[in-house]
């Protein structure tokens, strides 16, 4: 099974790359700009009798290393 | 005084570490490899400077899921003394040991400096041997300085005297400056800073010594 | 073997010449294999076999009682005291740091330090010397930006301290930058490995990160000048992993403290091919390689792909026969891979085997040493004709023309650069970037290295040999500037096409000056890497002859910095003033001309001064000193004000000089001493009874710097200008991905 888990700073917390981005795209002249921001996305290939329990599995490598919960949100998504 | 530095794969103050540190406290310091699963009888482990694991996924991120760090929890829950140093500092809020996280510096870039810095609290064995010197001088040479903290988060830092060194002249965008922070316990201390670059009158800076003996003092003040 | 067929264009595409592939077909005795003709192109490239350059470098001297192993190894080794030895050199990336900055500098700082490591040495410095473009040319901040983070990127990943190195800015180096990289390491004496092969049956042990696509044909890349296509080579520039170069660094030096190690050798350019051959060819052996042995990272490569990967991060190493377990348990530590692909034979040849098929069988002598020389067609390099500047053109004002100078890219703080470098790890740094020479302290004793890099590439275009000498004695002076003793050099010798009898002539002249300069200051060449072909569409880069020195202080206690810091020193000026302007930078910043004969070198006298410096620096008589070199004195001088946050008051030009030419005269073998009172006659009369010029110039003291007659620059001024440029220049908006899109002529374009 294959799972695509995005891993993005929670709203609030400061990203200076993604504040960077934005800055060099404006002076682009991207008038229409409105914001910037910035995911990692980690490809996971894994094996599990059902997305239940692939869910799970995913769910705790984001809690246990993939993000930090201190900054950090995570979305996943089961490919198939 | 038993102390311990941690190798970390990718760490690289760990021998500038236990050359300071042995230098103040008079005692060979232990070097303790990351996988090793058991802690020797210890006052005090520390995490060094460097780039564990290259910094890969998040600084401090992987080397705080090593198999000693669970040992190290367990050495703080007790109460045993715990340093973290830039990556060590890293290290120690990916583990939980600390509250808050550090990314990447609000300028971008990698900064080699020496920058002025408060001594926010000497209640913590620490820093009590800073005395009256509230204004010292450290080396930083860090990507991942900014702290972040919530709201509440700083709150409670402030409240319980929690922030251990500020800068003066905010280098990298920390929240509230912090360069330093104690966890509520006062056991635990993670700091960006480098007090064992300055540890040594031959660099021409001694001003993190007071750090090193604030802990010999801690640990012999406690009849160890 | 099943040869496909070897065509034209496929011997053109491997950079032989026909001449060249008429030789392998002669000393096989038939048509090579594709695998035998990649590993012919890469061992004969410039890069690997120094094929124009070798006639030439046999001139430098490269032997001293202190010398312990000269060129020719990967690195040069000299005594320090204390049992201890330096292990060092200096290499280019040139080519690769233009197509990708970032990964090129990168790797760049990654393969020196494997040069060092190598040979059992831990790394403790690096030095980076950089030439880029002028600062308007579109591509020159990005450039900067991505060669200063893929250095930092790496070197602090790794825990080396950069400690100096310098750059510069010159049209020329336009679409060919510089980026030289210097490593200095240090081991004990009886501990050093050499890249000799020793042992028929022992095993050849792989270590390190996988082998991948990475840089085929790198080797051969690095030594062809680029055409207007060269974003079209970028899928051969290598990616670099500092962290697994710190596990390697670190798992080797475990390993070589142990007794199971008979030689080691980087698979740098060319990979597995030239680190197998060259140390069998060094200690006379054959070799049997199994290609399937070797660790992957990427399915279905080609016997031809494995052979020459330029992956990074590898190193082969002889082992003792048995002693496999051991080696592999120490890389299993480290979480690095391991694998025995061969085996050391006695029949002189290199034999790899892939899936059951010999794919190629040679005997190695040729494939070394009877590589082509070239004795390339060389004309002579014309002399400068002489700088005749309008007398009013040098009655300038020199407060304004100082900070015009010191805000100039060539001269202006380099902080920006240097604060992104760590310079302070593993806690010996005593001197970081900024001084005249940086110094490392040896780990565990009172004694330093004094490290510098120098060249003055204008010098060298106008008169190559000048230049040759001048950026030696430069080396030199700053290394007896910090009390220093010079025991050495390494140096990347960067210049366009060999195949132009005008950039030849540059060549043996700029070596011929080296070479002069080495003799008289018995400061040996160890080490070195030549760098041709930088040149694109004809037009060549100044000619560079890099150095990189390397010095001694026994004694940390008397080491001497620039820095100006206590009132009322007197400042002397050692050495003759003739105000000599050609070439300098007064003369291209404020007349915009480059014209002239470069400041001759006289090295006799410039062996003397060095002496005379360090025995004053060895009496405690020196509160700072520093040599005095682009801008002259004014610019020594506001330098060491800056340093040590002193100001200065000099007196006025003397009466035979154009205010231009006492300020900013760039004579040579010169240095600006800063002594107590009460001491500075007892140091005039030495210097004279040496025969030494010295004069009374100023002293230090408020908070301005005065250059007589002109009002006073306040150090806050001086400081603005100085400081300024270059975060400004670097972290102008739109520097990045905008000037990189022009100049590949991305999407759209």
């Amino acid at each position: 099974m294959k799972a695509r888990i995005e891993i993005r700073l929670k709203p609030g917390v400061l990203d200076p790359e993604a504040a960077a981005i934005e800055r060099a795209l404006r002076q682009l002249g991207f008038a229409g700009l409105k914001g910037v921001a910035r995911a990692k996305v980690i490809e996971v290939e894994l094996e599990a009798r059902g997305p239940e329990e692939a869910e799970a599995e995913l769910r705790a490598m984001c809690e246990r290393l993939l993000a930090n919960p201190v900054i950090e949100t995570y979305a996943i998504a089961l490919l198939r | 005084m038993r102390a311990a530095v941690v190798t970390f794969p990718g760490s690289n103050c760990d021998r500038d570490l236990r050359v300071a540190m042995e230098s103040v406290f008079g005692v060979p310091v232990r070097a303790l490899w990351h996988g090793e699963r058991d802690l020797p009888k210890l006052d005090l482990v520390a995490l060094p400077g460097g780039f564990s694991y290259g910094d890969y996924l998040r600084a401090g991120a992987i080397a705080a899921r090593s198999p000693i760090m669970a040992e190290i929890v367990r050495f703080a829950r007790r109460g045993g003394l715990v340093l973290g140093i830039c990556n060590g500092f890293q290290i120690l809020t990916e583990a939980g040991l600390l509250p808050g996280a550090l990314v990447r510096n609000r300028g971008l870039r990698f900064l080699c400096r020496t920058v002025d810095l408060e001594v926010t609290t000497t209640a913590s064995p620490f820093t009590a041997a800073y005395g009256e010197v509230r204004h010292i001088r450290l080396p930083i040479a860090h990507h991942d300085g900014n702290y972040v903290i919530d709201q509440d988060g700083l709150a409670r830092l402030e409240g319980e005297g929690q922030i251990a060194f500020r800068y003066r002249d905010n280098p990298n965008g920390s929240t509230a400056a912090i360069a330093g922070v104690l966890n509520r316990e006062r056991n635990v201390l993670g700091l960006m800073p480098h007090p064992e670059r300055a540890a040594d009158p031959r660099l021409g800076n001694t001003d993190g010594v007071p750090l090193f003996r604030s802990l010999l003092e801690a640990v012999h003040g406690a009849g160890s | 073997m099943n040869a496909p067929p070897i065509t034209d264009e496929l011997i053109a595409a491997h950079g032989l010449s026909a001449e060249e592939y008429r030789r392998i077909r002669e000393l096989l005795g038939r048509t090579p294999t594709i695998e035998e003709l990649g590993v012919f192109a890469v061992m004969w490239s410039e890069h690997c076999s120094y094929k124009s350059s070798k006639r030439h470098l046999r001139k430098l001297p490269t032997e001293a009682p202190w010398v312990v192993c000269g060129p020719g190894e990967n690195a040069g080794v000299v005594r320090v005291g204390a049992g201890k030895v330096a292990v060092f050199k200096m290499e280019s990336h040139n080519h690769p740091s233009f197509i990708e900055p970032y990964q090129g500098a990168a790797t760049g700082v990654g393969g020196i330090l494997r040069d060092v490591f190598t040979m059992g040495a831990r790394p403790v410095a690096l030095l980076d010397a950089l030439r880029f473009g002028d600062p308007s040319h579109p591509r020159t901040r990005y450039l900067l930006n991505g060669v200063v983070a893929g250095i930092a990127g790496y070197g602090n990943c790794v825990g080396v301290p950069t400690v100096g190195g310098e750059t510069g800015f010159h049209p020329a180096y336009d679409r060919n930058i510089l980026v030289n990289v210097m490593c200095v390491g240090l081991a004990d004496e009886e501990r050093v490995f050499y890249a000799r092969a020793a042992g028929v049956g022992n095993p050849l042990l792989y270590v390190g990160a996988k082998t991948g696509r990475d840089g085929i044909h790198g080797a051969t890349m690095a030594s062809a000048s680029f055409g207007a296509d060269a974003e079209v080579q970028r899928p051969t520039v290598q990616v670099g992993d500092p962290f697994t170069e710190k596990l390697l660094l670190e798992a080797c030096l475990e390993l070589m403290a142990r007794d199971v190690v008979v030689a080691v050798q980087d698979m740098g350019a060319a990979g597995i091919t030239s680190s197998s051959l060259e140390m069998a060819a060094r200690g006379g052996l054959g070799v049997v390689l199994d290609l399937d042995a070797v660790p992957l990272r990427e399915t279905g490569m080609s016997a031809y792909e494995i052979l020459l990967s330029e992956s990074q991060e590898r190193m082969l190493m002889v082992l003792k026969a048995g002693c496999e377990a051991e080696a592999k348990a120490v890389f299993a530590k480290w979480e690095l891979d391991c694998a025995v692909i061969g085996r050391l034979t006695d029949d002189g040849r290199l034999r790899a085997y892939h899936r059951g098929r010999l794919v190629a069988d040679l005997p190695i002598a040729p494939l070394t040493e009877e590589a082509p020389v070239y004795a390339r067609p060389a004309t002579p390099p014309k002399p400068p004709l002489p700088f005749r500047p309008d007398p009013e053109a040098l009655s300038i004002d020199p407060d304004a023309a100082l900070l015009r100078l010191l805000a100039s890219p060539e001269l202006a703080s380099k902080r920006w650069i240097f604060e992104q470098y760590d310079h302070q790890v593993m806690a010996d740094t005593v001197r970081g970037p900024g001084g005249d020479a940086a110094v490392v302290r040896i780990h565990g004793t009172d004694r330093g290295l004094a490290l510098t890099t120098d060249c003055t590439p204008v010098y060298c275009a106008a008169d190559p040999r000048t230049g040759g000498r001048q950026a030696v004695a430069e080396a030199y002076r700053n290394l007896c500037a910090v009390g220093a003793r010079p025991l050495a050099i390494t140096n990347c010798l960067n210049f366009a096409s060999p195949e132009r009898p005008e950039v030849m002539g540059q060549f043996e002249a700029a070596v011929e000056g080296m070479a002069e300069a080495c003799r008289a200051l018995r400061f040996p060449v160890v080490s070195g890497n030549v760098s041709f072909y930088n040149e694109t569409e004809g037009r060549g880069i100044l000619p560079t002859p890099q150095i990189g020195g390397l010095g001694v202080l026994e004694d940390l206690e008397l080491r001497v910095d620039l820095a100006l810091g206590e009132e009322g020193l007197v400042l002397l000026l050692l050495g003759e003033s003739r105000g000599w302007l050609g070439q300098s930078l007064f003369q291209q910043m404020l007349l915009g001309r480059e014209e002239g004969a470069p400041p001759p070198v006289d090295l006799a006298a410039e062996a003397r001064h060095g002496a005379f410096v360090r025995e004053l620096a060895k009496d405690r008589l020196l509160c700072a000193c520093h040599d005095l070199s682009r801008g002259g004195l004014a610019v020594a001088a506001a330098e060491m004000c800056l340093a040590g946050g002193r100001g200065a008051r000099l007196e006025a030009p003397p009466p035979h000089l154009a205010p231009a030419a006492w300020w900013f005269g760039e004579d040579q073998g010169r240095y600006l001493l800063a002594v107590r009172p009460e001491e500075a006659e007892a140091v005039e009369v030495r210097a004279r009874e040496l025969g030494i010029a010295i004069a009374r110039v100023g002293r230090s003291g408020g908070d301005a710097l005065i250059l007589e007659p002109a009002p006073p620059i306040s150090l806050q001024r001086l400081e603005q200008a100085y400081e300024s440029w270059l975060p400004a220049y670097a972290e102008e908006p739109q520097g990045g991905l905008e000037d990189q899109r022009d100049a590949h002529g991305g999407p759209g374009a």
